[in-house]
């Protein structure tokens, strides 16, 4: 472990659990930034291509050189 | 503190987004326009044989490809990144202090490596990247399913794995613990892969090494972007992390 941390150089090592944040402090700010974040990524993502919630193609065509390079199927 | 951690990893995620930009323009555009353009060339061999204009597709384009590779693939990268950055502080919230014992900015790069392996890389492994002129239309659905299928398989097998490790640390030890979780992890992948379905839609005549070189770019901002906000986030957090 000694080895491990000169090796990593990290200085500020946490100590023991009193370091953690508590969970009860993470949940809503998890939760609520997670559903933002699926909202985001489902219009970069998917929007017009597998599913529509809008008409049109003009998402699709906007975001549609992201959605290739990020790996997404486009069309 | 974890509003403090929220704030930060969607900044690094923009940032990391900025770069991969930058990345991609110079990098991976060339390999879309080839696609494009080979694209094209085929839709005109078949319009010529046919003589029937049924594709509306190429009727007048709504987006530019002006537009397309610069403000939509800044803003494509930079709500995918502020996602990504986004989601990957609550998970540095949660493991700091409990997952292994060493300081944030080891902490954040190691999480960013794993986020990149099980995000990026293993689901490529089956679905790769695909240029445009790669995959018929009328199957997007099921490539888009079965994409978001293998996605899931990832991050559940990695669940599994920290299950078993921590299930058998005590029994095995540290070292052996972590190589029986990585087989675990290996197992559910490759059954994950097994019963989800393979497509190859591949035109025969596309060039092997453009194909090549658009997987790769893709592969390229996707290390751009992990590798960003693994660094610049541990810098960020552990400056917040001190002042605690």
């Amino acid at each position: 472990m000694a080895a491990t941390a000169a090796f990593l150089d990290d200085p500020f090592l946490p100590v023991g659990d009193a370091a953690a944040i508590p969970l009860k402090d993470i949940l809503p700010w998890a939760v609520f930034g997670l559903l933002i974040a699926m909202l985001a990524l489902y219009f970069v993502s998917t929007e017009q291509g597998a599913v529509s919630l809008f008409d049109g193609k003009a998402v699709h065509e906007f975001v549609h050189d992201g959605r290739h390079l990020l790996g997404f199927p486009c069309h | 503190m974890t509003k403090d951690m929220l704030w930060r990893g969607m900044l690094a995620g923009i940032l990391a987004a900025l770069l991969a930009t930058l990345f991609a323009r110079a990098v991976a555009e060339p390999q879309v326009d080839h696609a494009i353009a080979f694209e094209a060339s085929h839709e005109a061999q078949e319009h010529a044989h046919h003589d029937r204009h049924g594709h509306d597709e190429d009727e007048g384009e709504i987006v530019s490809r002006a537009t397309q590779k610069g403000l939509g693939l800044f803003t494509a990268m930079t709500l995918y990144g502020a996602a990504i950055g986004g989601i990957f502080s609550q998970l540095f919230a949660y493991a700091y202090g409990r997952l292994a014992r060493v300081g944030p900015r080891t902490l954040a790069a190691m999480l960013a490596m794993l986020a990149f392996l099980v995000i990026a890389v293993v689901p490529a492994l089956k679905y790769p990247p695909n240029p445009p002129a790669v995959g018929q239309p009328d199957t997007i659905q099921i490539r888009t399913a079965a994409y978001f299928a293998m996605l899931v398989a990832s991050v559940v097998a990695t669940i599994v794995a920290f299950r078993v490790k921590a299930m058998l640390a005590e029994r095995l030890g540290g070292f052996d613990a972590v190589l029986a979780g990585i087989a675990a992890f290996i197992a559910v992948i490759l059954i994950a892969g097994a019963l989800l379905p393979g497509f190859d839609e591949v035109p025969a005549d596309f060039p092997a090494a453009l194909l090549w070189r658009f997987r790769v770019s893709a592969l390229g901002i996707q290390a751009l972007l992990w590798a960003t906000i693994g660094l610049s986030f541990g810098l960020m957090a552990e400056r917040r992390l001190r002042r605690a």
